[in-house]
Formats: C-alpha cells, sequence, structure tokens
C-alpha cells in the first residue's frame, strides 16, 4: 500500500527578512511555485510552506539571494 | 616535454583567467542593475558570475602552475606565494599574486556567506574592485605578450567593458528603497477627529 | 463605575504627589517572584494593544534575564487618537513608577527605562518630579531609571522600535528574530511593557488578583482606560472591560442616531459600521472573536454626515506617511493604497482604481516587518465593510453620500 502524505504537512516555510529584502526578484524566478512578486517587485511567498519536493530547490534560492534576506525554518 | 608548451600554456591560461575575471567583474557590477530579459533570468547572471569566478580558479591555477615548472622562467614557488619575491619582473608579478590573494579571499567568502554574514561578506567584495586592476596590470607589465597589437586590443577591450559596467553601476545603482526617501513624519492628527479635540 | 487607576485626588488637580500616593494606597509591596503568579492568576492583559497577557509575558522574560533583564516602561503613545498614556502619567505617575518598580524585581532586571512622547511635556514633568520625590524619600529605587524621550512618529512606540531607539537612537522597528525578550536593551533579555499595564499592578500587588478580578469579566478582567472622540464630553475614561459602547456613548455624550460609525482601537483598529459598533461590548477578547481589535482603547465616533471615505482616505494618508520606509511593500504599497483611496474619496477614481485597491490590501498583511501594514490593510478592509455603500457611490456614481461636494470632500482630505 503507498504511502500518501498529507498535503498540509510541510517540512519548511520560507521566510523574508523584509527590511533587508530590496525586491531583486530572484527567489520569484527560482521558486515560482510558491513565490510571486507584486506590484513593486517585492515577494509574497505562500504561507503554507516549502513541499518537501522543492527544499532543495528552496535552499538554493535561500543561497542565492543577493542580500541574504531569505531563510528556510522548520515548521512547527 | 617541448618547454614551449609550457609557455604557451602560461601565456593562453593567462589571457583567458584575464577575460574570464573581466566577466565575472562586470556581471558582478550589473547584478544590482536586476537587468534581465524572458530568456535569461537574474539568477542565471548571478550563477554565471559565480561559476565564471570558479572556472577563472582553474585557469590561474594553471597558469600559475605552469609558470613556475617551466625551467626557462626564474619564477619559483616563492616568487608565486609571495608579492614581489620574483626576480623576473617583480613589480609587475608580484600585483597578480596580490591580485590572485584578492581573488581567493573573494571566493571563499562569498561560498562561506551564509556562515559569515552579509555584513561581513559585503565589505570583503569590496576588494574586487582592487582585484582586477591588478589582474590587468600584471597582465600589462609582467606579460609576454603585452606589446602585441592584438593583446593591447583585448586588454583595452576588457577595460572599456568594465568602465562600462561601473557607470551603470552607479547611474543604476540605488536602493529600491531609496526611491522614496524617509523623513521622519512628525505625527499630526489629520482629519476628521482633529476638529473634535476637546 | 469606582475609578481603580484615576481614583484619587480630582483630575484637574494635576499629578498625584508621593506623599499622597502613599497615603491613599500604603507602601510599595516586597514581592519578588510571586508577584509573576499573582500578575498571572489576576488575568491582567497588555494595555499596549495586543491585549496579551502581562503574566506570561513576565515569565517569558523572568527565565532569561540571569539576574540582568531590563524593562523599558513604554510611554510612547504614537497612536494619535490616543490619550489615555499621557494622561495617566501626567495625573499619577507614582502607579507607573511602582509598577515598573515591581516588574524590575519580579523578573530580575538591574535597569528601568521609560519612553515618553517628546512631546508629552505634562506626563514627562510628571515623572521627572516623581523620580526626583523618589530618590529624595526613604524609598529610593533600587535599579536606576531613565527617561527616553520618543520621537514623535507612529512607530515609534512598536517593541522593537522603542528598544532599537533606546539602544541607537533609530526609532525604527527591527527584523525579528530576536525579540525584545530575547535581547533588547543592552543586548538584555527586555520587558517591554504599556504603561497603563504597569499601573495595575501597582494595584494588584496591594489589593490583590481576586480584588483585580472583581471588575470587568471572566476572560478580560479589570477595568481600562480608553480615549473617546466625536463626543460632546470626549477625554480619557476608566471603564470597566465589557462595557457596551453604547454605555460609553451615553457617558460621554453621543448622540446615537446621528453617529455613522465608529472607530475601534485607533488608526490601527476597526472602522464598525453604527448599527453593529453600539452593541459591541469593550472587551478585548471577544472583539478578536469579531476580528476586532480594542488597541490602545480608542472608541472615535464619526458623525453620519462626514464622509466615511473621506476620513478613510485621511488616516491611510497619514499611515503612508509614518511608514519607516524600510520595507517595499509598507514603502510602495502604503503610498499606492494612500493615494488612489484619496482618489476615490475626491471622486476621480475608476472601477479599476478600486480592483488594484482591493489587491493590494489583500497582500499587505504580514510583508513587513513590523505591523504597520498589517494595521492600514485591516482599516481599510474594515472601512471597505462599514462604508460599502459610500465606496460604491464615489467610485460607480461620483457622489458621495453626505451629499456634500467634490470640493469640501477634497479640503477635508487634505487638512
Amino acid at each position: 500500500m503507498s504511502r500518501v502524505r498529507p498535503t498540509a504537512a510541510r517540512r519548511s516555510r520560507l521566510l523574508v527578512d523584509r527590511i533587508a529584502c530590496d525586491g531583486r526578484g530572484l527567489c520569484a524566478e527560482l521558486l515560482p511555485e510558491i513565490v510571486e512578486l507584486d506590484d513593486w517587485g517585492y515577494p509574497i511567498v505562500d504561507a503554507s510552506g516549502v513541499p518537501d519536493r522543492l527544499e532543495l530547490l528552496a535552499r538554493r534560492a535561500v543561497a542565492a539571494c543577493p542580500l541574504l534576506a531569505l531563510r528556510l525554518e522548520a515548521q512547527h | 616535454m617541448n618547454t614551449q608548451l609550457l609557455w604557451f600554456a602560461t601565456r593562453g591560461t593567462g589571457i583567458v583567467s584575464l577575460i574570464l575575471l573581466t566577466a565575472v567583474t562586470v556581471l558582478g557590477l550589473l547584478s544590482i542593475t536586476g537587468w534581465q530579459r524572458p530568456g535569461w533570468p537574474r539568477f542565471l547572471s548571478a550563477d554565471l558570475h559565480n561559476n565564471l569566478a570558479l572556472l577563472s580558479v582553474a585557469f590561474v591555477a594553471v597558469h600559475v602552475v605552469t609558470a613556475i615548472i617551466d625551467p626557462f622562467t626564474s619564477l619559483g614557488i616563492s616568487a608565486a606565494a609571495i608579492p614581489f619575491a620574483s626576480s623576473y619582473r617583480p613589480l609587475w608579478v608580484g600585483l597578480g599574486v596580490i591580485s590572485v590573494y584578492l581573488f581567493i579571499a573573494l571566493i571563499v567568502t562569498s561560498l562561506l556567506r551564509e556562515r559569515i554574514g552579509q555584513r561581513t561578506w559585503r565589505a570583503i567584495h569590496w576588494l574586487s574592485y582592487a582585484g582586477w586592476p591588478l589582474a590587468v596590470a600584471h597582465s600589462v607589465g609582467a606579460g609576454s605578450d603585452a606589446f602585441a597589437g592584438w593583446f593591447l586590443l583585448l586588454t583595452l577591450a576588457c577595460i572599456f567593458c568594465v568602465a562600462l559596467a561601473v557607470s551603470l553601476r552607479i547611474w543604476l545603482g540605488r536602493s529600491r528603497r531609496e526611491e522614496l526617501p524617509y523623513v521622519v513624519a512628525e505625527s499630526r492628527l489629520p482629519a476628521p477627529f482633529a476638529e473634535r479635540e476637546g | 463605575m469606582e475609578g481603580r487607576l484615576l481614583a484619587g485626588r480630582p483630575l484637574d488637580e494635576g499629578p498625584e504627589p508621593l506623599s499622597e500616593h502613599l497615603a491613599r494606597l500604603g507602601p510599595l509591596p516586597d514581592r519578588h517572584h510571586g508577584l509573576i503568579n499573582e500578575v498571572t492568576a489576576s488575568g491582567l492583559l497588555g494595555r499596549g494593544g495586543a491585549a496579551f497577557p502581562a503574566g506570561t509575558k513576565w515569565h517569558t522574560v523572568a527565565q532569561r534575564a540571569a539576574g540582568d533583564a531590563r524593562v523599558l516602561v513604554n510611554g510612547a503613545e504614537g497612536e494619535p487618537l490616543s490619550a489615555k498614556d499621557r494622561t495617566l502619567m501626567a495625573l499619577r505617575p507614582h502607579l507607573v513608577l511602582d509598577g515598573a518598580l515591581l516588574a524590575a524585581n519580579a523578573v530580575a532586571a538591574r535597569g528601568i527605562v521609560i519612553y515618553v512622547g517628546e512631546r508629552h511635556h505634562a506626563a514627562r514633568n510628571a515623572l521627572q518630579v516623581a523620580l526626583r520625590e523618589r530618590h529624595l524619600s526613604r524609598a529610593r529605587p533600587r535599579v536606576p531609571i531613565r527617561l527616553v524621550a520618543a520621537p514623535n512618529a507612529y512607530v515609534a512606540g512598536e517593541e522593537s522600535a522603542a528598544v532599537h531607539h533606546v539602544n541607537a537612537g533609530d526609532a525604527r522597528p527591527t527584523s525579528v528574530p530576536p525579540r525584545p525578550f530575547e535581547r533588547g536593551v543592552d543586548g538584555r533579555p527586555t520587558l517591554v511593557q504599556n504603561v497603563e499595564t504597569l499601573a495595575h499592578v501597582a494595584l494588584i500587588a496591594r489589593l490583590g488578583q481576586a480584588w483585580y478580578r472583581s471588575a470587568g469579566r471572566a476572560r478580560a478582567p479589570g477595568t481600562a482606560l480608553v480615549t473617546v472622540h466625536g463626543a460632546s464630553r470626549p477625554g480619557v475614561r476608566e471603564i470597566e472591560y465589557g462595557t457596551r459602547v453604547r454605555e460609553l456613548a451615553a457617558l460621554t455624550g453621543v448622540e446615537q442616531s446621528s453617529v455613522g460609525a465608529v472607530l475601534v482601537g485607533g488608526y490601527f483598529g476597526s472602522f464598525v459600521a453604527a448599527e453593529r459598533a453600539f452593541g459591541l461590548a469593550l472587551d478585548p477578547i471577544e472583539l478578536r472573536q469579531s476580528d476586532l481589535a480594542l488597541g490602545s482603547g480608542v472608541v472615535a465616533f464619526l458623525e453620519q454626515s462626514d464622509c466615511g471615505v473621506a476620513a478613510t482616505a485621511s488616516i491611510l494618508e497619514y499611515l503612508a506617511a509614518q511608514s519607516a520606509a524600510q520595507c517595499g511593500p509598507c514603502v510602495f504599497g502604503l503610498r499606492a493604497i494612500a493615494d488612489t483611496v484619496a482618489g476615490v474619496a475626491q471622486r476621480r477614481a475608476t472601477a479599476a482604481d478600486f480592483e488594484r485597491l482591493t489587491r493590494w490590501q489583500m497582500q499587505l498583511a504580514g510583508r513587513g516587518a513590523c505591523h504597520h501594514p498589517d494595521g492600514a490593510a485591516n482599516l481599510l478592509a474594515s472601512a471597505f465593510a462599514a462604508f460599502a455603500d459610500d465606496f460604491a457611490l464615489h467610485v460607480n456614481h461620483r457622489r458621495c453620500v453626505t451629499g456634500r461636494s467634490s470640493a469640501s470632500a477634497a479640503s477635508a482630505v487634505a487638512a
């Protein structure tokens, strides 16, 4: 029998340091599934968290932010 | 081994290194402009900047090693490791040595950026403004092809690209928040409640 | 209702001196750690706006203190419609000082900072005199207390902004974590507490948690200071939690039939249509269940003859100007929202503008380092609900329910 993962359970969430963020937009390019940009180029992050399959990509996005304004945090 | 081969390798990898480092510098300067096109996202410029920097490490490494092991040069390890310690054109080789150290610092701190934090990383990254000019000076002063027409043309092209990038950086490189300057707005009671103050 | 915080000499006779304070209430009790339990048992909620249980906050700081915490007494009162904190400090400074000293003792703090608005002269003077009285008295404070002036800006009272200003002279919010209870003034765990909350503690420490709970309601016990606007007898009053808006209206001389809407909680609160508003109980816990907040205790009555859209535009213009300008969504988002709502008020907005407005409002929540943009978004959402007809009239028919002409609406916004 296959194990069905509940969609609600996601291991981590992506958080933005809003003061450090300068709206460069690399995060939205790398993670369009959970980050979209508002009218001024600032990220809107899906609050439900990072799906497990995108975890690695999320880490890449965190490393790619030119201002280190992103961080991944374990979700409770 | 054909000793000329080592000499060609030193010159060849040196020139490729110069081109790569020029590209790295230009991409770095332009990163703040956020330039992008449908087929060229911003993370591509950032990743290219990082990858070309790592690639240049390989070419610079070959450049240094072939220069040292070439029996026709009097360059030993100390000449490569200690600035101005070489007997051949000590000033110009020395500038190259310093340039390599600066780039190593830039690359290592960038690889460890999440550990050392944005502030420290940024402070050290200012060294890039010294790293590239030193590389150019080294190639003109220490290189065997320095005064060949094609090389001068190449060097001028590199300098032109970086100069252009620096101008664009200065012209366009403002933080987004500076578009709306912060003035400590005095707290005043706006209408319609103001008139009612008893 | 028998006054608690405002009991004592008449309110027009200035600050209560130390001798009178002691004669009326007795000496400052020597409480140590038992006080945290007493405060927790009392159910005392913070009076700075969040209505967070004070006992829990104290416990959290005390756990991390390691004998070297700080207390930041927050009297910045950045909310322009609120006057309760400066009034309390000006009239009953010793209640505030007692509360601060009790808190410092309970959480093992080595220093107290009293953060008072730079324009609140009566409050500052009263506190300075009160501090001098204490230093000359037999019960000299055992920890250093200093007064720091808060800049006259809306976000200056936000807890991380307060800490930032005390530490570095910059009253702008900082990114959290770490929150002040982890690392605050001088880098130490800091209890940031509103002046009114501490004043209640001064009484709880003497009279007990059962006494405190004898007023108010089960989940929101006690009394609270509110600031009333738009009434014939406006100003600061002490009420029991649970008092209905209609009762407060009667107390302060408000003609209910002429009221169009009520602003509950000030600029960080919500507009509520009159029919719904008068039945509301001024109880922070109950209000929260209706997605409302008592906040800093501001209750402002808006006349039917005043354009709700224009009032909203005025407030949003203020909020946009008061952004600390550190976070893109707040800087650009609030500015766009304020300008567009001003356009709606002046009847030059289109349906497309309104659609943009709704989108921006929904996108603002949680996207700043502090909750300033959330407050503005929430206020706008409440205005959409309370003034739904008026917004529709402005956008679709270029008219206003008050029947005012375009010129006067524009001047009301610009004032």
